[in-house]
């Protein structure tokens, strides 16, 4: 039964690690930006949640909205601006562009707020609380609510793609931007609101992460950024669904990894993104290798 | 009636020059279209064309001269300021997208519509065979039908002038005269026309008003009525040695190897008159 439930708690993992991808994976789907800072502003969005709850005191969840919309103005603005001039200049200059991001506000962060670890508070009780089902299954409502709320995140974007006029245009300007310009499209808006739901995702998931474990400066990379990467391309380039696949794998094969030995909570980890890249490059969700 | 009797021209096109890097690709090419017209750019592969109605549309942009549309200028303005403008062009190639429906690609195209006749419920009674397939992806569907979903995409924006690039590119005859069947409607609705075709025949059939460019300059211009068919052979292919140059270079390989080569009934580039 220890198994089933290092199994049960490594899926409800692949929740916060979904979270972690999802923003990744649209921002390459879409205009094929790799975002090294990814998981730095991830911690960004975490700090000002912090931040916000310590000054205004509203309630952890509250604070979730203000800091989705504080991203994705964010990344409207810095899409529009930094990204879009380094796009282009070529994909090799996002990538240099996003690592100076990346090493920019990691510096910061520690200059600001120093390297000590903080967690968003959202009560012991609810931390700590739990449930369970029969006598070795305990699941807790923390992981479980960060599993619930990835899926609406998921979800949500799915109806916002497949329904919305925005979101047929950002999978029109993904596919062929000349021609969507001449459907009167400025495709530069269009990246910019891409951006935005991009940046948005990320605020919800450096928040989760935050009452998760604690946020420090250098998490963004160290972990943030990496488990993004592995739950993306164990899950499939592009896909929506696949993240959470990707997340949900790499967050289970942590947890039997962990059940052998705690040293190899991590390594499991990274065997399976090898074994995916060596056996499946294309990802688990994806029917075949794109040009 | 003269082409001036219809009022002003809708678009103005002077001295228009062309770079793409080092090669000049147009050399100081004019055209003025009147509102109700259809004028066809004619010339053989690397003439031209292309290039000239992208420029217009703004996907390129000129070295020199100017672009006018309905009055005012438009030279430096952004290709999807153009679009919703009016001036909205059928890429080469249909360029639809690939991951969306047929549907959805006609909402994508009707996103920044100006405010007029043409909505997708009208394209499907243009092409009655869209509205069951509306759900499929584009990417199953024939050249054919591909190109006829490009037009309806262009259509609902509600165009003033609709830049047609190449229709017959690829297609069978048979299927080039089904869809330029289409083109009496499209009329009538308003809009005017300017089309590039490299099959002469079809041009000629259709268009009010043609010009035929040659290495990026204007070789013959006039109503199909006015020119002979000796004039617009020599157009086409230049008198000079260098234009001989220009028809033995060999041409890209039809992609689907079923459009005809002939530039008109009896003419294919071997038979010339020299």
């Amino acid at each position: 039964m220890a198994w089933v439930n290092a199994i049960i708690q490594g899926l409800l993992t692949g929740g916060l690690y979904a979270l972690f991808a999802c923003g990744l994976s649209l921002l390459f789907g879409v205009m094929k930006v790799v975002n090294l800072a990814h998981g730095d502003l991830a911690v960004v969005a975490g700090y000002i949640g912090v931040g916000i709850i310590a000054v205004t005191h509203v309630p952890v969840l509250w604070s979730i909205p203000i800091v989705v919309v504080l991203m994705a103005v964010l990344g409207y603005v810095l899409q529009r601006s930094l990204l879009e001039a380094a796009i282009s200049r070529g994909e090799l200059t996002t990538l240099i562009v996003t690592f100076g991001l990346s090493i920019i506000i990691e510096n910061g962060l520690q200059q600001f707020f120093t390297a000590n670890s903080r967690g968003i508070g959202v009560g012991d009780s609810f931390v700590t609380a739990s449930f369970s089902i029969g006598s070795q299954i305990t699941i807790a409502y923390l992981p479980l609510g960060i599993f619930i709320l990835a899926v609406i995140v998921l979800l949500g974007l799915q109806m916002f793609m497949t329904r919305s006029k925005y979101g047929r245009l950002i999978r029109a300007v993904a596919d062929d931007r000349e021609a969507a310009q001449m459907s009167g499209a400025d495709y530069r808006h269009v990246f910019g609101i891409a951006a935005a739901i991009a940046f948005g995702t990320v605020a919800i998931a450096g928040i989760a992460d935050g009452m998760t474990t604690t946020l420090s400066p250098t998490i963004g990379t160290d972990t943030i950024l990496l488990f993004a990467f592995a739950s993306v391309v164990i899950g499939g380039l592009g896909s929506l669904w696949g993240t959470l696949l990707g997340g949900i794998v790499l967050g289970v094969a942590q947890a039997i990894g962990g059940q052998i030995n705690s040293n190899w909570e991590p390594l499991a980890g990274y065997a399976v993104f090898l074994l995916v890249l060596v056996v499946r490059p294309q990802g688990l969700t994806s029917r075949g290798a794109q040009s | 009636m003269s082409r001036q009797e219809s009022g002003g021209p809708l678009l103005d096109v002077r001295d228009l020059v062309v770079h793409h890097g080092q090669l000049r690709a147009l050399s100081g090419i004019s055209l003025t279209v009147f509102p109700g017209e259809v004028y066809a750019l004619i010339g053989a592969n690397g003439a031209g064309k292309s290039t000239l109605l992208r420029t217009i549309a703004g996907l390129h942009h000129p070295t020199s001269g100017s672009i006018s549309y309905d009055g005012k200028d438009v030279t430096g303005l952004r290709p999807e300021k153009r679009a919703t403008a009016g001036i909205v062009m059928v890429p080469e190639g249909r360029r639809l997208f690939p991951s969306l429906t047929l549907e959805e690609n006609l909402k994508v195209g009707g996103s920044f519509a100006r405010k007029g006749p043409w909505t997708i419920g009208r394209v499907y009674d243009l092409f009655p065979w869209m509205k069951e397939r509306r759900g499929q992806k584009t990417a199953q569907m024939s050249g054919g039908e591909q190109q006829s979903v490009a037009i309806g995409r262009a259509l609902v924006a509600n165009p003033r002038v609709l830049l047609l690039d190449e229709l017959s590119l690829g297609l069978a005859p048979v299927i080039v005269q089904r869809i330029y069947a289409m083109l009496p409607q499209v009329l009538e609705s308003g809009i005017t026309v300017l089309l590039v075709e490299q099959d002469v025949s079809q041009a000629l059939r259709v268009a009010t008003h043609l010009q035929c460019l040659l290495e990026g300059h204007t070789t013959l211009e006039g109503t199909p009525a006015e020119v002979t068919r000796e004039q617009v052979e020599a157009a086409y292919f230049g008198a000079g040695p260098a234009a001989q140059a220009e028809v033995s270079s060999p041409t890209p390989p039809d992609p689907d190897g079923q459009r005809s080569n002939a530039l008109w009934p009896g003419l294919t580039p071997s038979s010339r008159a020299c």
